[in-house]
């Protein structure tokens, strides 16, 4: 490395550091995650299989019908609920598994004594949810646009709320997720810890059953949880407003969506920062 | 306490876990460029003792600087200077041994070059594969090279070579005469005391918590553990002489036997045999019970 560089390097802002290594870190995580098989299948592919089974599994059944007299289909009322539980997926429980199994297997002690700023291994973990997340996205849109006959939106307001639903879900998902990981008691524990919340989490809030079936006591448990609303928020950009009906109180709700969110974001921030140790010391 | 002269200094360090004191007041230094080598048995606070240095635990009590910085207060500008080789690793090794040194050289202002690391711990073949797919002692090299990627100013090795057979060794060894050469400080425990002889300029021996002994290894243990000794059988019995003069031992063993002793060997104790000697005779089972009485009879 040349003089420069290096001088160039001392003079930048700690800030500045953990923001451009944290960019670094995002293409690490990015790479490691889809070499990791389970974490592929699990966490990466869940939603397309369970998507493809729900289409064609209730491929002759009719989900309502649009104000054109056209069927809503199975994939078609079930893309945006896949979308919700991959924006949870790859952030919750992709991130509690894995930094409770890179705790146990001495990854976060190797990197506690490296000058590794602990922001950019949360901006790295961050990165990797949101790329990972947004693939996932898209191969749930096409496989639902090209094989399934989904109609996607094509007024572009759709499309933003779409963008803001799922960057908020992903980092609020992906925060918590953090802040899980430091429950499980060893790696080898992490799936069975945090794959029994997430799959209750996907029961209740709309994402295998119609939410609109679920006893009134029971969306309102959901509600305290965070994919109730992003689940609805994917519906509000895919589903014909006709439908905009079955929800609790008849109204997408929007400001809702952002103000769960954000609560939610904001107290995985807390428990975060409470909670996460690089390693816990005098164990 | 001065800070230029020492890299390490450690004043009565004491760590207790509730009645047990792990470490029980240790004190030594080491001085920059010197590769000074922690020795003991399992158990005996050796790791606690690094770790504390390391950063990773807090002590009780007791004074430790390391660079001039108490390791609970070091930053990262502080943790910038120092190279750290674990003593396991289990990582899941989903990336590359290139990516994963470029990852690490990444946070240190003033690398080395990747390339040269890799080509130093004899992976070049093995740049381009995953880590989970090396070998045990393949990821152990791989270790070493993200603990020196960052060219620290002192660097911990905490059993670097288990697992390594004999030729890696010996290439490691090289790996870590070109560091010393190049003014790194080294701080090392190993369990191969030809390792510590080969490499250290000093040792320190701990034993139930406590330094036993502390000096350049070819004194460890003092001068009369140094006494080679005379060993050979009569009459169907081992014998053994500690003596400064073996040569004339020798001599009048084969004008009193008059011919060639039976079974005749002449031994200089080893650093490890110094060692054993040192962290008590529960560890020395080798020896005979009749040669030790002899051993014991001669001092």
């Amino acid at each position: 490395m040349s003089a420069t560089t290096t001088a160039t390097r001392r003079r930048e802002s700690p800030l500045a550091r953990a923001v451009r290594l944290g960019g670094l870190r995002i293409g690490y995580e990015v790479r490691a995650y889809f070499r990791q098989g389970d974490t592929v299948f699990f966490t990466f592919l869940f939603p397309v299989v369970m998507l493809t089974i729900f289409s064609v599994s209730f491929s002759e059944a009719s989900f309502g019908q649009t104000a054109d007299g056209d069927e809503i289909t199975a994939a078609w009322f079930f893309l945006p609920a896949m979308l919700a539980a991959g924006v949870l997926l790859s952030g919750l429980q992709n991130l509690a598994i894995d930094i409770a199994v890179e705790k146990s297997d001495g990854t976060l002690k190797r990197l506690a004594g490296s000058p590794l700023p602990v922001m950019s291994y949360f901006i790295g973990k961050l990165g990797q949810s949101f790329v990972t997340g947004l693939l996932q996205a898209a191969v749930l849109l096409l496989l639902g646009f090209t094989v399934f006959q989904v109609p996607l939106p094509e007024d572009p307001a759709n499309w933003w709320v779409f963008a803001w639903v799922f960057t908020l879900g992903v980092l609020c998902s992906a925060i918590l997720g953090i802040a899980l990981s430091a429950v499980p008691r060893s790696g080898k524990s992490a799936t069975a810890v945090v794959i029994p919340i997430t799959l209750v989490l996907q029961f209740i809030s709309g994402v295998y059953l119609r939410f609109s079936d679920l006893p009134e006591w029971l969306q309102n448990v959901a509600a305290v949880f965070p994919l109730k609303w992003m689940a609805q928020g994917m519906r509000s950009v895919f589903l014909p407003d006709e439908l905009v009906v079955l929800e609790q109180n008849e109204s997408w709700d929007h400001p809702g969506i952002a103000l769960a969110l954000a609560i939610w974001l904001v107290a995985g921030l807390i428990l975060t920062s409470l909670t996460f140790r690089w390693i816990r010391k005098d164990s | 306490m001065t800070t230029t002269e020492n890299v390490v200094e450690v004043r009565d360090l004491r760590k207790t876990y509730g009645d047990l004191a792990a470490v029980d007041g240790v004190s030594f230094d080491i001085h920059r460029g010197e590769t000074f080598a922690l020795l003991g048995p399992n158990g005996a606070g050796k790791s606690t003792t690094i770790e504390i240095l390391e950063g990773y635990r807090d002590r009780t009590s007791g004074e430790v600087r390391v660079l001039g910085v108490d390791p609970q207060k070091g930053g990262l500008d502080w943790k910038a200077r120092l190279g750290i080789v674990l003593q396991s690793s289990g990582e899941s090794g989903n990336v590359t041994v290139a990516e994963q040194l470029r990852a690490f050289a990444a946070l240190y202002p003033n690398p080395r070059d990747v390339d040269e690391v890799i080509a130093a711990v004899g992976l070049e073949s093995k740049a381009g594969v995953l880590i989970r797919k090396l070998s045990g002692g393949q990821r152990r090299r791989v270790d070493v090279a993200v603990g020196i990627v960052g060219r620290p100013e002192l660097l911990f090795l905490d059993e670097p070579t288990t697992g390594f057979d004999p030729e890696a060794r010996r290439s490691f060894w090289q790996l870590i005469r070109t560091l010393q050469s190049e003014g790194t400080s080294i701080l090392l425990t190993t369990h191969y005391l030809d390792e510590a002889a080969q490499l250290g300029d000093r040792a320190g021996i701990i034993a139930g918590g406590r330094m036993v002994d502390l000096a350049p290894i070819d004194e460890i243990g003092g001068a009369d553990a140094r006494v080679p000794f005379v060993r050979w059988r009569e009459n169907g019995a081992v014998h053994e002489r500690r003596t400064h003069a073996p040569a004339a031992v020798v001599t009048e063993l084969v004008a009193r036997l008059g011919g060639e002793p039976e079974g005749l060997e002449v031994i200089r104790p080893s650093l490890e045999d110094v060692y054993l000697d040192l962290v008590g005779h529960e560890h020395a089972s080798d020896l005979s019970g009749e040669a030790l009485n002899e051993t014991e009879a001669a001092r």
